[in-house]
């Protein structure tokens, strides 16, 4: 009795903590495009003058860039990510005018260094000095000063034209003698001219930290070799067809699980119920743990979560039918549960760890919705593992040493087919 | 006890039944190809969903006067397909969308893909190398567990599902994008689950049996099979409530998928009963004379 009463409150709290948490997962799944309207692009980066080299510091750098110009236009939250070595992938939902946003986006990253000579007060830096032509390619460096600061070495071609900016600028009074430093229309630094500099280098001081001052110099380089972006894949999709899929592969999947369930519970019996307790538990637990990791969910990945479900189920059905086997063998019911979960682990354990190495491999060669799809495919055998084998022996456990329902007829067994020992 | 049917017998007619069904196969493969998407071939496919009906002849208009280069329309009650040989620009993309939704139905909602030429091609260079590094992790992990025998069985049955899903879609001209890929992997880890079941009972079963003829081991097999037979098929029907929900209720986008991994999944027990476990008799057999040294000699 005191085992049933065990059993009860699981069950009860089980339920009580999915139902008072499972409006508020379901709230902050975060919806790939597919599923809620929007855009995707790969871009590949190339330079834009030939000969030149794609590094990864320009390629953070023109991700950046892209961040702040899709930024610019007014969009909600882009996802911009560097990709590979010369990659660069832009995820933006629900716009409304796509190709405003491409043109944008699609435009080289463009660097100046703009002044307020001959400016109104009110225009700020309206004079472009120099351009990003006029810097060598992978000419700006950090270094370290005595004093541990962090300053800017550039490098031009020309030290003529050099001079004649800064000793223009210097002549200006304190306060607007500045080189202002611009990537599209985003000021980075703005460092001051004191003096005419005749040289090819230069360098830049203030107070810099580390990251500051290496994000100024990835700029720099950047704009004297622009990286041109071509599309390699697209998918846009409209926000009524997104939510049209969303709306259709959701029903289907709580159709199929309505399914298994009923099944279950007409083949199983009692362990049925243990089995679908621990379904939903199982769904539960997968949509928590994908609310954890912060991922996206797709429409491949809703196809990982249905097929999931059936798998769990596997785990449950393996277990069961050899408890079923042991009982017909004669054994008692406890015995039977005992040597049933026992030889059905290692069984479950060699099928599961096989899915998980086809899902590891997807992970680590697939790209985008392919890369979802994995990552619920290998979430799902691992929570299915606590749900239906450890979660559903407990209370299989608690239910048969319980031993208020014990008829074999409970578990699906005839009592015609039961041997003597 | 007795078995009303044996699986080891009967399986020779099954295992000619899937050669010629290889065979098909790759004769469809060497002469007619696939049917790639836009993933695969490069250019545009563009799928809008339609609010009322729109006759398949304006749609053609539209599309003539846009000159955007060869393209396959496929119309459906409230779905549209088009597949443009060549990469729609962005500024197309807006053309299109903009006149589908002023000439011909206000309300619909499109998806557009397209995908560069060297992108295709690395796709599908990622797609074979995805499937033969899973199939040599899955090898490996079964001759570790098991043997070799196993591991060689399990290999040829899992290719065997893959083959019947490739020649299905070739056959019928189905098309074959990325999701066909991501569908055939997990058919090969759930193909691969079912065949491991069941040599996990033979393993069992091997440790507390007397093998003395191949009759024996043949016997052994089919009650291994017996034993496992009723979570086969139960497992089966589970999973594929979820795909055959999925092929008839969900997203159009997915229909293939779950098509795939449909006709994947009966395969994959299909195969386990009556490819694997043969194979793996037949290599066991052979390899009778070394393998039971000391029995033998008793008799």
């Amino acid at each position: 009795m005191k085992r049933m009463l065990a059993l009860l409150l699981i069950v009860v709290a089980t339920f009580g903590v999915i139902a008072a948490t499972s409006p508020a997962l379901v709230q902050k799944v975060k919806l790939g495009l597919d599923l809620k309207g929007g855009f995707e692009i790969l871009y590949e980066a190339e330079p834009l003058t030939p000969g030149g080299e794609v590094t990864q510091d320009a390629l953070r750098e023109t991700a950046r860039s892209l961040e702040q110009r899709a930024n610019a236009t007014g969009v909600a939250e882009p996802e911009i990510t560097p990709e590979g070595a010369n990659r660069i992938r832009v995820k933006i939902a629900g716009v409304t005018d796509e190709a405003v946003v491409r043109d944008v986006l699609k435009k080289p990253a463009e660097l100046t260094f703009r002044s307020m000579r001959g400016c109104e007060p009110s225009q700020g830096y309206c004079k472009v000095e120099l351009i990003g032509s006029d810097f060598k390619e992978g000419g700006a460096t950090i270094y370290q000063n005595q004093l541990g600061g962090w300053e800017i070495s550039i490098t031009l071609n020309s030290a003529s034209k050099f001079a004649e900016v800064t000793r223009e600028l210097a002549k200006l009074p304190e306060g607007s003698n500045r080189l202002a430093i611009f990537l599209d229309e985003n000021v980075l630094s703005e460092p001051r001219v004191s003096f005419e500099i005749n040289d090819t280098k230069a360098s830049i001081t203030g107070n810099y930290t580390r990251e500051e001052a290496k994000k100024v110099a990835d700029t720099i380089n950047l704009g004297a070799l622009p990286l041109k972006l071509t599309e390699k894949y697209t998918q846009s999709v409209g926000a009524t067809l997104g939510q049209l899929s969303l709306q259709q592969t959701v029903f289907a999947g709580a159709l199929g699980t309505a399914l298994v369930l009923i099944f279950m519970l007409l083949f199983y019996r009692l362990p049925g119920l243990i089995s679908s307790i621990s379904l939903i538990t199982y769904i539960w637990l997968l949509l928590l743990g994908f609310n954890l990791m912060g991922a996206t969910l797709t429409l491949p990945g809703i196809a990982a979560f249905i097929l999931g479900i059936g798998m769990a189920v596997d785990a449950n059905i393996i277990t069961f039918e050899r408890i079923k086997e042991e009982m017909r063998s004669g054994k008692s019911l406890l015995s039977s549960l005992k040597a049933g979960s026992k030889n059905s682990l290692r069984t479950i354990v060699d099928a599961n760890l096989t899915t998980i190495i086809a899902g590891a491999v997807l992970f680590f060669i697939g790209t985008g919705s392919v890369k979802g799809f994995a990552v619920i495919l290998i979430m799902s055998i691992i929570v299915s593992v606590i749900t239906n084998v450890l979660y559903s022996r407990l209370l299989l456990y608690l239910l048969i040493r319980s031993g208020l329902l014990n008829k074999p007829s409970y578990f699906g067994v005839k009592e015609s087919d039961i041997r003597a020992l | 006890m007795h078995y009303k049917w044996d699986f080891t017998k009967a399986s020779k007619y099954f295992i000619i039944f899937s050669i010629v069904i290889t065979v098909l196969g790759i004769g469809s493969l060497a002469f007619l190809g696939f049917n790639y998407g836009v993933d695969f071939r490069a250019g545009s496919n563009v799928d809008i969903v339609l609010t009322k009906s729109v006759p398949k002849e304006d749609i053609e208009k539209l599309l003539s006067e846009k000159n955007a280069g060869h393209y396959t329309l496929t119309t459906g009650a409230d779905r549209v397909t088009i597949r443009f040989d060549d990469i729609l620009s962005d500024v197309q993309q807006k053309e299109l969308r903009a006149n589908f939704t002023e000439q011909l139905d206000p309300g619909a909602s499109m998806e557009i893909n397209t995908v560069d030429v060297a992108m295709a091609r690395e796709l599908q260079l990622n797609a074979l190398l995805a499937l033969s590094l899973a199939s040599l992790g899955i090898l490996i992990y079964i001759s570790f567990r098991f043997e070799w025998r196993f591991a060689v069985a399990a290999i040829v049955s899992l290719v065997h599902d893959a083959f019947i899903v490739i020649s299905v879609f070739s056959v019928f001209r189905l098309e074959v994008n990325l999701t066909f890929i991501v569908a055939v992997l997990t058919i090969i880890g759930y193909s691969i689950n079912d065949t491991i079941v069941i040599f996990d009972r033979i393993r069992e079963n091997l440790r507390f049996a007397k093998i003395k003829t191949p009759a024996d081991l043949a016997a052994l097999v089919n009650r291994s099979i017996w034993e496992t037979l009723t979570r086969s098929i139960n497992t089966v029907i589970t999973v594929v409530f979820g795909a055959l929900c999925l092929y008839i209720f969900g997203s159009e986008s997915i229909r293939l998928f779950s098509l795939a991994i449909l006709i994947g999944l009966i395969a994959g027990a299909y195969s386990s009963i009556f490819i694997a476990s043969p194979i793996w008799l037949a290599l066991r057999s052979k390899a009778k004379p070394k393998a039971a040294k000391a029995p033998a000699t008793t008799s």
